[in-house]
């Protein structure tokens, strides 16, 4: 198909950042399509300065551009300038590399990171010319596929996407290259034959396609009739999911992938760099996949286990390639809780040290872990462009992390935010979550008192200190302890939020900055939506309601009227407490977690029982491992100093975990021992409690 | 993305000091999102305690850089500069731009540019820090003409295809930017209401596109351009003119 850049380039000076649409980026392929080619548009559904960054599609979109049989482009959502001006002129949804059109593409494949996206996934199948519902496509229209987080309940996107793949995208992607090649010429495919695949149908198309592991074709299944409120649920306890596959090949339940050997696959070698400014804008650097800490409300540490570590030595090679390539002056190293690498002293030094860096590379640590060495090693790599640290209690009482499973002493941040302070630092921000389940206004208010305790702490080593609160409304997530818990309504996230700027408003020094609460139960419908949920995004869409992640686009009213017309309420969809043996809209698929093992750590959350990181204690079968024969991969048999949690906590024991070691252990190889022996916390700085603390 | 591209090629760009250190770059007037240039300039200054730095001289070190630009952005010519003149941004006194319009004849657009040149002041409306001022455009548009009709079909005095102009625009106080000058012609208009023109294209004329083609330093009433193309680098000082062009 012919390239559309004339019409486009014709438009583009009357748009905002016109270069949102032009490619160019370094490290972008402008692929040649021919016969024999798979052709993927890799589709980001948000703005290119938040979509450009995303890892997963990069990595894919690098993947199949070095296969022989496939070529990948990429877009993201237009902009509403970019998209009526588009709509105006009769352009579609485009490329941005040979700026073809959507259609000319075999695959439209989205990436879902979050909730509020879905309705930017409708426009956009829209803004292809692609009909709108799955069930009205033809052989000639693209598949659409969806991969990322969201996936792992995507029954609200069901009318509207073909298949989703559940976990690591790495090795599926090529199984559904070949399979797509095998169908576009009517040869066998590896799977169990189906009708119709000689002659090109699209239903025989979508049932080869729920044959490969970790794909999900929602039309390949019946669901039975939703009742309202869960009424149809009871008896499945057994784990009936109550969805039925239509074909004998297709399985009844669907499990993730999971990339088991993440050091021995390929690594990003050719990380995008945008002409214009991005988010996370800097060379980005992936140290391990998987987080054992356990933290009840976090579907990302549910659904990525195991602990996957890359070798240091890789890590090092990554960033030195990278940093050479890209011209980047910073390079973060990502992952869940990069603090927990094995090592991670030892690779962040080797980086500060390299004369090649020239002093100038800053190193950020996305996610630190709360206590004093981690700030020790973050005053170490921070030498250059010293801004301000983050930690993320969660909860304001140790009560109400126990609930959650974070388990910061008081102790441990106040060690932390005193070494902040003490090294030098003048800005502290701390993440927490109101409306977590058991929640009281002792807990809600514990986040001003440990904010505040931190502002004091801050006056002894500086005149003038900032703290930041940041404080965003739960929402419970599929495959998570929490799934079962009914959500907080907006009234009352809104009064939680009130009462805490109140409490707040007479300490110097402490910002409290929250999330709209209304966003919150918007992005709560369609997190635990069943099918139902598609008529009330396909609504919203309808009514204009794109890009509902931006505040100046969302409007919580088209979500009510949504719901509204399609018959349903926020009371049944999202505040309602689910029970045992209600039948879940995601029963059918697994990310590797017992369904037993998430209802008993519900029951521990709601007794106030916390429960060790797993990486270095024994395990508790949760299934991700035993599941999929895989292991952790953890280079160090010792947690890092501060214990399995950073406190040193004696919390629970179990059975033994498999633990795979990339080098030779330290200290000895006997797990039992190197976890008996445990940990004594990090030499704690003496933090006195102080009169102001409530809690 | 300059920054990026001279790491990538191992320039030993000199750094501010202190908590944030930021390569010591400084570029000439901005170039408004959307519109074309042909010439732009860039000060990278070097670091004389780097060993490669002795090595290097203008030509080298703009063979270097370029190949780590963008596509579409080329190095036109380089030269040592002594590190106490004045920057670009500083020196740099107009610009000259290239604009066609679509929506007016070029008797049409002609007899906008006569009623412009005539006007005593033509106020507009500009945004400043989130307030509207009024400013008259008329003092900084320095020279306005039509092209060369070379090229261009007219047909029986109705719009075909754009029509060209020439302007020389001042950068103070403030850069004129071409969509200013849009309005600027809109303003002139006969039309009732023409007097003050807020944001948009307004009237029927449209700017198809901009081309800034020169910047020009004027001093002491003798006008040059900060860097001859063509002109070979000489001398050894600290600091690289750099001449860019975008095609």
């Amino acid at each position: 198909m012919e390239t559309l850049w004339p019409q486009i380039e014709a438009i583009l000076a009357r748009v905002a950042k016109p270069a949102r649409y032009i490619g160019g980026e370094l490290g972008a392929c402008v692929p040649e399509h021919g016969d024999g080619k798979v052709a993927w548009l890799l589709v980001y559904p948000d703005t290119y300065e938040i979509g450009l960054p995303n890892q997963g599609l990069q990595i894919l979109y690098e993947i199949l551009n070095d296969r022989e049989d496939a070529v990948a482009e990429r877009s993201y959502a237009p902009w509403v300038d970019m998209e009526a001006a588009m709509r105006a002129a009769g352009i579609p949804f485009f490329s941005l590399e040979n700026h073809l059109p959507a259609r000319a593409f075999d695959l439209l494949a989205f990436n879902l990171s979050a909730e509020l996206v879905y309705t930017n996934v409708l426009n956009l199948i829209d803004l292809s010319g692609i009909p709108l519902h799955g069930a009205d496509r033809t052989g000639d229209d693209p598949l659409v596929v969806a991969g990322g987080h969201c996936t792992f309940n995507p029954e609200p996107l069901a009318d509207f996407v073909d298949c989703f793949v559940l976990g690591d995208g790495e090795e599926v992607v090529g199984e559904i290259t070949a399979l797509m090649r095998a169908w576009q010429t009517g040869t066998p495919g590896t799977h169990a034959p189906v009708p119709g695949w000689e002659q090109r149908s699209r239903p025989a198309l979508l049932r080869a396609l729920s044959q490969i592991a970790g794909v999900y074709v929602p039309s390949c299944y019946e669901v039975p009739p939703t009742r309202p409120n869960g009424a149809d649920g009871h008896g499945a306890s057994s784990g009936d999911p109550g969805v039925r596959p239509l074909f004998p090949e297709t399985p009844a339940r669907v499990e993730k992938r999971t990339l088991a050997d993440l050091g021995g696959s390929p690594y990003p070698r050719r990380q995008l760099v945008p002409l214009i400014e991005v988010v996370h804008d800097r060379l980005n650097v992936e140290l391990f996949r998987g987080c054992t800490r356990g933290c009840r409300f976090c579907q990302a540490g549910m659904v990525t286990r195991p602990v996957r570590e890359r070798p240091a030595a890789q890590v090092r090679q990554m960033v030195s390639d990278g940093l050479a390539r890209t011209g980047y002056d910073e390079v973060a190293l990502t992952s869940l809780s990069s603090a927990d690498y094995s090592g991670i002293e030892g690779v962040v030094t080797g980086i500060v040290d390299d004369p090649a860096c020239s002093g100038q590379v800053a190193v950020s640590l996305p996610s630190l872990r709360v206590d004093a060495f981690t700030v020790a090693t973050a005053a170490q790599i921070q030498r250059v462009r010293r801004t301000g640290l983050t930690f993320a209690p969660e909860g304001g009482t140790w009560r109400m992390r126990q609930v959650i499973n974070k388990l910061i002493r008081e102790e441990d941040l106040y060690a932390a935010v005193d070494a902040a302070f003490g090294q030098g630092w003048r800005r502290v921000k701390l993440y927490f979550l109101v409306g977590l389940p058991t929640e009281t206004d002792e807990d809600t208010l514990g986040i001003v008192s440990l904010a505040r305790q931190c502002v004091e702490i801050g006056r002894r080593y500086h005149k003038s200190v900032s703290v930041t609160a940041s404080v965003g409304g739960f929402v419970p997530k599929p495959q998570t302890p929490f799934q079962w818990f009914g959500q907080n309504t907006v009234e009352e996230l809104t009064r939680k939020v009130r009462i805490l700027r109140e409490a707040a408003r007479t300490v110097h020094g402490l910002t409290v900055r929250w999330h709209d609460p209304e966003a919150t139960v918007a992005e709560g419908i369609v997190s635990r939506g069943d099918r139902r949920t598609g008529a009330v995004l396909e609504e919203v869409w309808r009514q204009g309601g794109t890009f509902q992640e931006w505040s100046e686009h969302f409007d919580f009213g088209r979500w009510t009227a949504a719901l509204d017309r399609v018959g349903l309420t926020l009371e049944e969809v999202v505040y309602r407490h689910r029970d045992e043996h209600e039948r879940l809209p995601w029963d059918h698929l697994s990310a590797g977690l017992h369904r037993d093992f998430l209802w008993q750590e519900w029951m521990d959350a709601l007794a106030e029982h916390g429960l060790e990181d797993c990486r270095w204690t024994p395990c508790y079968d949760c299934g991700a491992c035993t599941g999929f024969g895989v292991e952790h991969v953890v280079a160090s048999a010792v947690p890092p100093a501060g214990g399995s949690q950073g406190t040193g906590q004696d919390l629970a024991t179990g059975g033994q975990v498999p633990v795979r070691f990339l080098q030779p252990a330290v200290g000895g190889s006997d797990r039992t021992a190197a976890a008996s022996r445990g940990c004594p916390p990090a030499a704690p700085v003496p933090v006195g409690t102080g009169a102001g603390l409530g809690t | 993305m300059w920054e990026r591209a001279l790491r990538r090629a191992g320039l030993p760009i000199a750094y501010t000091g202190g908590f944030s250190p930021r390569p010591q770059l400084a570029f000439g007037p901005a170039l408004p999102t959307g519109c074309e240039s042909l010439a732009e300039y860039v000060d990278v200054v070097l670091d004389d305690g780097r060993p490669e730095t002795t090595e290097l001289d203008a030509g080298r070190t703009a063979g270097l850089a370029g190949g780590f630009l963008p596509a579409g952005i080329d190095i036109m010519a380089a030269r040592v500069v002594d590190p106490r003149i004045a920057s670009v941004q500083a020196d740099v006194t107009s610009c000259r731009w290239e604009m066609s319009f679509v929506g007016l004849s070029r008797d049409e657009l002609g007899e906008r540019i006569d009623r412009f040149l005539a006007a005593p002041s033509v106020p507009i409306l500009r945004e400043r820090k989130g307030r509207e001022e009024l400013d008259d455009l008329r003092p900084s548009v320095l020279a306005i003409a039509l092209s060369d009709p070379r090229g261009i079909r007219v047909d029986g005095g109705t719009p075909a295809g754009p029509v060209e102009l020439v302007a020389d625009l001042a950068t103070r106080p403030r850069g004129v930017r071409p969509v200013e000058v849009t309005r600027a012609l809109c303003a002139v208009s006969p039309v009732p209401g023409g007097g003050t023109v807020r944001a948009g294209e307004g009237g029927t004329l449209v700017l198809d596109r901009a081309r800034r083609t020169q910047q020009w330093i004027e001093r002491d009433g003798l006008r040059r351009e900060p860097l001859e193309v063509g002109v070979p680098p000489a001398g050894s000082g600290r600091a690289v003119h750099a001449l860019e062009r975008a095609s």
